[in-house]
């Protein structure tokens, strides 16, 4: 397991208080867990995604990660209807763990409100959330 | 042998421990009027000999084989166990039959575990099988949550042809937790009538037993294509697994979920359990199946090993989100299950199957002939519907004087159907025994 000084936290992404990051691309907003979620869950085996089209309301579940370790739930940033899902994770789920924030997205939302991402943490915030979990 | 396992000094210990100064104080917050306030009114022990002798007197009620002739089934079959089954059965390292905790230490019943998985799924024409669930009903409650977690709706359509203690369990799991639960009636022949599918939104499931209560063989491929037509699951239960020796298999007429009572692979009827819930499903809804899966891997050095697979979705470790918070297996019967069917084989499976239509077929047309109707015309395997005069009570008292039973009356459970009885003929029934039912009927 990593440090926490060691965790790769870009200021790009906005973060969740259960660890899923959100950025604004276009007029999507892509949704992924941190490096710390991936660091803690260990090697990812199997994403379970929602249906495209499924509308989620922030907060609500959307899917599950699992690991060697175990099962998690996946919680919706922001709310707003699942416009996209990472297909490349069906296969190769450990995209995850090599790249949190790149081609380890999960799914795309078309947001019902942007504005909720601003309610998110930054990653200085969700840095002083995680040095008060460890 | 004591069955206490806490000694007077153990319990004056633990009690100084935790400060408490009696037994009485340490159940002080449970209040007066829950509490029994006098002595259980217990009869004296009795030494082993009185009690072998009470309790023989007991199974002495009872009307079981071999002293009785059976016809009756409806959920729990008598059928003949091969000795190599027993022997290997009993054998100490077999016999425990909790599922292990640290499980891959061993690697013997993890490997039996999996052998029965592989069997199960393939007589049932199925992708995956689990390890097990308690009986035919706890496994058909679970397949109906099963399919409410994987298609997110609340409501299931369930037959009114299933096993009536089936729908029960059914009703307990379902009702009690929120859930809609729909019957389909039947219709005249004995089938399910699944017409009603088409106008039911929103549906999780529909679960079809076949052979359904009543003895007859459901059409599945219809009733599946309905299903899938509403995009539910097809969920076909079953009580008497050996059918598919000889039936088109669950798989191949479209279920997803295949499940149903493993009883007769070699367990004892024994006042009607331990069962065996035999689940079985397509591979793609595996990582929502309940109870445990043994799969097969390999170590570091690239040896064959069985591990216990996606145990990452099982109660120790996802708690209140389990697919399920039952899944110890009867490990046991599972065993002996997977002993019957290896011993039987394939070929033997259909043979057995055939022997138990042909017989039933044989006592279904002497009663026919004799001039009993058979108020049900789709085709049966080893069990049927017939209908007896009026009055027919007295004749079954006689019967089982002369330790004959039967069949089962069906108006405990369909009032409606007042006279008509469940007969069931398995290879335990010799032609000789049918010609006396028949003729002792007559008389």
């Amino acid at each position: 397991m990593k440090e926490i000084d060691e965790l790769n936290l870009p200021d790009d992404v906005r973060y969740a208080e259960s660890h899923e990051w959100a950025r604004i691309e276009g007029d999507m907003v892509r949704v992924g867990i941190s490096d710390y979620a991936q660091d803690r869950l260990g090697d990812i085996t199997f994403v379970e995604f929602p249906q495209l089209g499924d509308v989620v309301g922030k907060g609500d579940q959307f899917g599950t990660v699992e690991s060697t370790k175990a099962v998690s739930d996946l919680f919706m940033p922001v709310g707003g209807e699942v416009a996209a899902i990472n297909t490349e994770l069906a296969e190769s789920p450990g995209l995850i763990n090599s790249d949190p924030y790149g081609s380890g997205w999960i799914i795309e939302v078309k947001a019902d409100r942007p504005e909720e991402l601003d309610s998110l943490l930054t990653n200085a915030g969700y840095l002083e959330l995680l040095r008060g979990l460890d | 042998m004591r069955y206490l396992p806490h000694t007077d000094e153990d319990i004056a210990e633990m009690l100084q421990g935790i400060g408490a100064a009696s037994l009485d104080d340490l159940y002080v917050t449970i209040p007066q009027k829950c509490r029994r306030g006098r002595e259980l009114d217990l009869p004296a022990a009795l030494t082993e000999w009185e009690l072998d002798d009470h309790m023989r007197g007991l199974a002495e009620k009872s009307a079981v084989p071999p002293e009785f002739k059976v016809f009756a089934g409806a959920g729990s079959y008598e059928h003949f166990i091969p000795a190599s089954v027993h022997h290997l059965l009993t054998r100490s390292e077999f016999v425990t039959a909790y599922t292990p905790y640290q499980p891959e230490v061993s690697q013997g019943t993890l490997q039996a575990i999996y052998e029965y998985q592989t069997l199960v799924a393939r007589l049932l024409g199925m992708e995956t099988a689990n390890a097990s669930l308690y009986d035919g009903a706890s496994a058909l409650a679970e397949a109906l949550l099963m399919a409410v977690r994987i298609t997110g709706r609340n409501k299931v359509a369930v037959s009114s042809l299933i096993h009536p203690s089936y729908r029960r369990v059914v009703r307990t799991y379902l009702e009690s937790s929120g859930h809609e639960i729909v019957v389909l009636p039947r219709v005249e022949n004995g089938t399910t009538d699944v017409s009603g599918v088409r106008e039911m939104k929103d549906l999780a499931a529909v679960a079809i037993q076949s052979p359904n209560f009543f003895g007859c063989i459901e059409d599945l491929k219809t009733a599946g294509e309905l299903a899938h037509g509403e995009e539910a699951l097809f969920v076909c239960a079953f009580s008497e697994a050996l059918a598919y020796g000889l039936l088109k298999s669950p798989g191949t007429q479209g279920a997803d979920i295949a499940c149903g009572e493993g009883q007769s692979f070699g367990i004892p009827q024994s006042f009607g359990g331990p069962g065996l819930g035999m689940f079985a499903a397509k591979m793609k809804y595996v990582r929502n199946m309940p109870g445990r899966l043994v799969g097969l891997s390999k170590d570091m050095d690239g040896k064959r090993g069985f591990v216990l697979t996606l145990a990452t979705r099982e109660q120790h470790i996802r708690r209140e989100k389990a697919t399920s918070n039952i899944c110890t297996n009867g490990s046991l019967c599972a065993l002996a299950a997977a002993m019957y069917m290896a011993s039987l084989g394939g070929t033997g499976m259909r043979e057995l199957a055939r022997l138990n239509r042909d017989k039933a077929e044989y006592l279904k047309n002497r009663l026919h002939k004799a001039g009993f109707r058979l108020p049900f015309s789709a085709p049966t395997f080893n069990e049927f519907v017939v209908e007896f005069p009026p009055g027919f009570e007295s004749t079954y008292n006689r019967l089982l004087e002369k330790k004959i039973i039967a069949g089962l009356s069906l108006a405990r459970w369909h009032p409606e159907l007042e006279n008509q009885y469940l007969l069931c003929v398995t290879e335990a029934r010799t032609r000789a025994d049918m010609d006396a039912l028949v003729r002792e009927i007559k008389s």
